[in-house]
């Protein structure tokens, strides 16, 4: 895959390309989905695509096809450098410092399973199998059911640069995922629960996963709203993971440089109570978020983007870096239409509480386990989504909640975290544990 | 850029008739109850302007074929990006692999309607000139500026794409659509002394560049997303609790999407998990309320002339004066639950299977006068523009976020309160709608449509709506 990056980029060089940098990626995958027992869908997939990032001067312009022909390849590099000569140059535009990209020998991150895709597609059936009955089995109110899913997904990746990056990888991940559907009186509730790894032998088990599903799901029957109140909420793992995704996405420098962000201007000033600590770490061996390089050539990193509630980290590429008048956190992402920022295994750092102990602290509040909608400024902070949960009474979990919104601002609800779990784990490529946050509007009947 | 999608795949790939014929005889054929081959190409292009110039273009091409072999409820589906008779045979094998336990049934011929001829176009967007592309970003941006000396940023951006499919069926089927569409998209970031906030609009369809000329639309979508977040600085705290809600027309029916139509997809109803499960022929709405799903709306974004299996787009009537009569589906769900196919089997692209989609989803016009329906209000929430919406299609809850919106005070729209998110249920919230104005509009043509994974094009509409009763997520208790 190198050899086709070399010459890509060989050929730009041709036809008039001051500096460049192409991507490719290959991927295979395999998913199966069984509902009810029976096999309802098998998917098999081969994708490839190739991308080239062009400068001509100052100007940049991108360009991909998923069509690896000759002639093909050749017509991307001229509509590359064609669309490079309308776009307007911009000083700031180019690729790293040569000084500053990773260095053989790369990192084995330990990213992909070589043996772990060696199943039948009959024994990958029969782990979304599994997985489903459990839920089904768990109660007599699991009645029906959304499907049991197996997926895996292998994939090679190279990238070079003109200025002399070359590195490649593979990457391999696994998942698994139910969602049951329970009912009772007329009423019926779905939820699911899943799990990814890059490593087969790592996958939890099919019974333990579709009993999780099977639980969650129970435990919302009976959901109703709640009057309009202002009581303190607990975001479980996931939900609260959600808030980390958006503070890191407002602490991404395409939305920084654009002032489209509520963290301008708030590097070293307070965003967040002392006990919120947030790192992206793209060095985890095996994290679904890590890769050996970022999508720039330069070396992965460990990143302190909120310390002790200061933001001390802004996430940058180099061009955003640039902009910002800061170097880049080696943040870059690859798509076909150029260089995006991303995060890579993005965490708020455990604390001392239990989820038990942060509950038990609450006498009347909520404790959320799903939020819906997009109801979020990334500009402002401001914050409303609809929630779904259990109601906390006396500190205990007392009945489940829906139909009701919560709503704040960002930067307020990190201020007003009080309470930080020490169940941290790395179910996803962002982490978080259970969040307690001093207050918040609950809007219901 | 071309007239026959057949000459197309045939003159690029050496997919003859007799090859095609082949692999739908001898690789597909026995033991199924349905299979088809989807080829795809398309070309997409994306220009964006900020801080006053256009530093960012690129040109995309994907091309692809789709393999679905379906027996009883399974289906199975593979997917190459190397068009070529060997792969597209083990894309087959492969399809195919999940019949094999399945009895064998003849292929079920489905009535087919002529395909629709919504969107011929003189010159595709993505064939328009560049340069014209470029000078009408240059535009949007001074116009955008010129609005308000508040406006610090502009990021606007047109996409265009062209899109060729070709679906084959064994029972003799080819049928071939081209497929233009376009869109511009204006973000504006105002800022007033270090206070800022976020305006966007846009609009596009399956149109030709001029479409964007026509009356200056491309000023009235650059001043409407500054206007946006000009007004939006000076907004006051949105109320929190139950509340009475007038709807504007366009864009607002984007509640009808979520709080009734993926509900009324054949896939949850057949497998009975929407709310809507088992409902057919029920009050799920009060009398006022029509809604209807029309493919055939000429160039509109979520309009199609075919749907991604060959089978016509019609105008399907969901609600009926209050009353569930008719889901949208495509083939396996509509041959599974008897009804038929309605051509809303829709997919995002070769890599993905289709299911059951929503095309232009909208309510009827009413009777009432729309400035009437606010006076009638004495305290409530006038809600005219939204960012995106979701629902939990078992429970019913649904949400949608409200990006411009007043307060209604004695019959008076009044202040503008910041974003907030409102939350209902599906089977209930239609009941309490309790005036419909005689002003349906269309939206602009900006929605994208996010199932499973699979992310489609299309468009939503309502007249002014008053609603009794919906839960608002503000923070003002």
């Amino acid at each position: 895959m190198l050899d086709l990056l070399v010459d890509l980029l060989d050929r730009a060089a041709a036809k008039g390309a001051s500096a460049a940098d192409a991507f490719v990626g290959e991927e295979q995958s395999f998913s199966a989905q069984v509902r009810l027992g029976q096999v309802d869908t098998v998917k098999h997939a081969r994708e490839r695509r190739l991308a080239l990032r062009v400068f001509v001067g100052q100007s940049v312009a991108a360009a991909s096809t998923s069509d690896l022909s000759r002639g093909s390849v050749g017509r991307l590099v001229e509509e590359a450098v064609s669309l490079a000569r309308i776009t307007s140059p911009d000083e700031l535009a180019g690729l790293p410092d040569a000084a500053e990209l990773a260095r053989p020998p790369l990192p084995d991150l330990d990213l992909a399973d070589p043996t772990g895709h060696d199943l039948s597609p009959e024994e990958k059936i029969d782990l979304a199998r599994r997985a489903e009955q459990a839920a089904l089995d768990a109660d007599p109110r699991i009645t029906n059911s959304e499907g049991g899913d197996f997926s895996d997904h292998r994939a090679r990746y190279a990238y070079a640069t003109s200025h002399g990056f070359a590195g490649e990888y593979q990457a391999s991940s696994f998942s698994l995922s139910v969602a049951p559907v329970a009912a009772s009186g007329g009423e019926m509730q779905r939820d699911s629960w899943y799990h990814v790894a890059r490593q087969r032998a790592a996958l939890e088990a099919p019974e333990e996963i579709g009993r999780t599903a099977a639980g969650r799901a129970l435990r919302r029957l009976g959901a109703r709203p709640v009057k309009t109140t202002q009581v303190p909420v607990i975001f479980d793992r996931e939900t609260a993971a959600s808030l980390v995704r958006h503070l890191a996405g407002a602490a991404s420098g395409p939305a920084l440089y654009r002032g489209a962000s509520f963290l301008v201007n708030r590097l070293g000033q307070s965003v967040a109570a002392p006990s919120v600590t947030i790192v992206d770490d793209g060095t985890r061996p095996r994290g679904l978020g890590s890769r050996p390089f970022d999508g720039e050539g330069l070396p992965m990193r460990r990143t302190v983007v909120v310390d002790r509630g200061v933001l001390a980290s802004y996430l940058l590429d180099t061009y955003t870096g640039r902009k910002l008048g800061l170097a880049s956190t080696h943040h870059a992402a690859r798509d076909g239409s150029g260089v995006s920022v991303s995060t890579t295994n993005l965490y708020l750092a455990a604390g001392a509480a239990s989820p038990e102990a942060l509950i038990r602290s609450v006498r009347s509040g909520l404790y959320v386990t799903e939020l819906i909608g997009f109801g979020v400024n990334g500009v402002t902070g401001d914050y409303s989504r609809g929630a779904v949960g259990l109601w906390i009474e006396n500190g205990e979990l007392a009945y489940p909640v829906e139909e009701i919104t919560i709503a704040g601002n960002l930067l307020d609800m990190f201020h007003a975290v009080e309470g930080v779990g020490n169940d941290l784990v790395f179910r996803d490529r962002t982490a978080s544990p259970t969040l307690l946050i001093g207050r918040m509007v609950v809007a219901g009947s | 850029m071309l007239a026959h999608p057949e000459r197309f795949f045939e003159d690029r790939f050496g997919l003859t008739p007799s090859a095609m014929e082949r692999l739908l005889g001898s690789s597909l054929a026995g033991g199924v109850d349905h299979a088809d081959l989807y080829f795809e190409y398309r070309v997409s292009e994306e220009l964006t302007l900020e801080e006053g110039a256009v530093k960012k273009a690129s040109r995309h091409v994907s091309q692809g074929a789709g393999v679905r072999a379906q027996s009883g409820e399974r289906t199975g589906y593979a997917h190459t990006d190397e068009i070529s008779l060997p792969n597209l045979e083990e894309a087959a094998r492969q399809a195919r692999a999940i019949a094999t336990h399945a009895q064998a049934s003849a292929v079920v011929p489905v009535g087919r309607r002529q395909p629709h001829d919504l969107y011929s176009l003189a010159e595709p967007p993505i064939a328009a000139d560049l340069g014209r592309k470029l000078e009408l970003l240059r535009s949007v941006d001074a116009a955008a500026r010129a609005w308000d000396p508040r406006v610090r940023q502009v990021i606007a951006s047109l996409g265009s794409e062209e899109v060729v499919v070709l679906i084959a069926t064994p029972s003799g089927l080819t049928v071939g659509d081209v497929r233009p569409l376009t869109r511009l998209n204006v973000t504006v970031i105002a800022d007033d002394d270090g206070k800022r906030e976020i305006g966007t609009f846009g609009g596009g369809g399956r149109v030709a560049f001029d479409f964007f000329l026509d009356s200056e639309r491309w000023r009235r979508f650059a001043t409407e997303a500054a206007r946006q977040a000009v007004l939006k600085l000076a907004a006051v705290d949105a109320p929190a609790g139950t509340l009475t809600v007038v709807l504007g027309p366009g864009w607002p029916g984007i509640l009808l999407h979520e709080a009734v139509g993926h509900g009324l997809e054949g896939d949850f109803n057949r497998k009975g998990t929407s709310a809507f499960s088992g409902r057919l022929g029920q009050k799920v709405a009060s009398e006022l309320v029509t809604v209807v799903d029309d493919g055939t709306i000429a160039q509109r974004r979520g309009s199609l002339n075919v749907d991604d299996e060959g089978t016509a787009t019609g105008r399907n009537v969901l609600i009926d004066k209050g009353v569930l009569v008719g889901y949208m589906q495509d083939l396996l769900n509509a041959r599974l639950m008897g009804m038929q196919p309605t051509g809303n089997g829709r997919r995002e692209s070769f890599a993905h299977p289709p299911m059951p989609r929503m095309t232009n989803t909208f309510m009827l016009a009413g009777q009432d006068d729309p400035e009437e329906i606010i006076r009638s209000v004495p305290r409530g929430l006038y809600a005219v523009n939204f960012g995106g919406g979701q629902v939990d299609i078992t429970s019913g809850k649904f949400v949608f976020s409200a990006s411009e919106a007043y307060l209604i005070e004695q019959g008076r729209v009044t202040a503008p309160v910041k974003g907030a998110t409102l939350i209902g249920n599906g089977p209930e919230a239609l009941m309490r709608v309790s005036r419909v104005g005689r002003d349906l509009a269309l939206d602009e043509g900006v929605g994208t449509c996010g199932k499973d994974g699979q992310s489609v094009p299309v468009g939503v509409g309502l007249p002014t709506v008053r609603i009794d009763g919906m839960t608002v997520g503000g923070t003002q208790v």
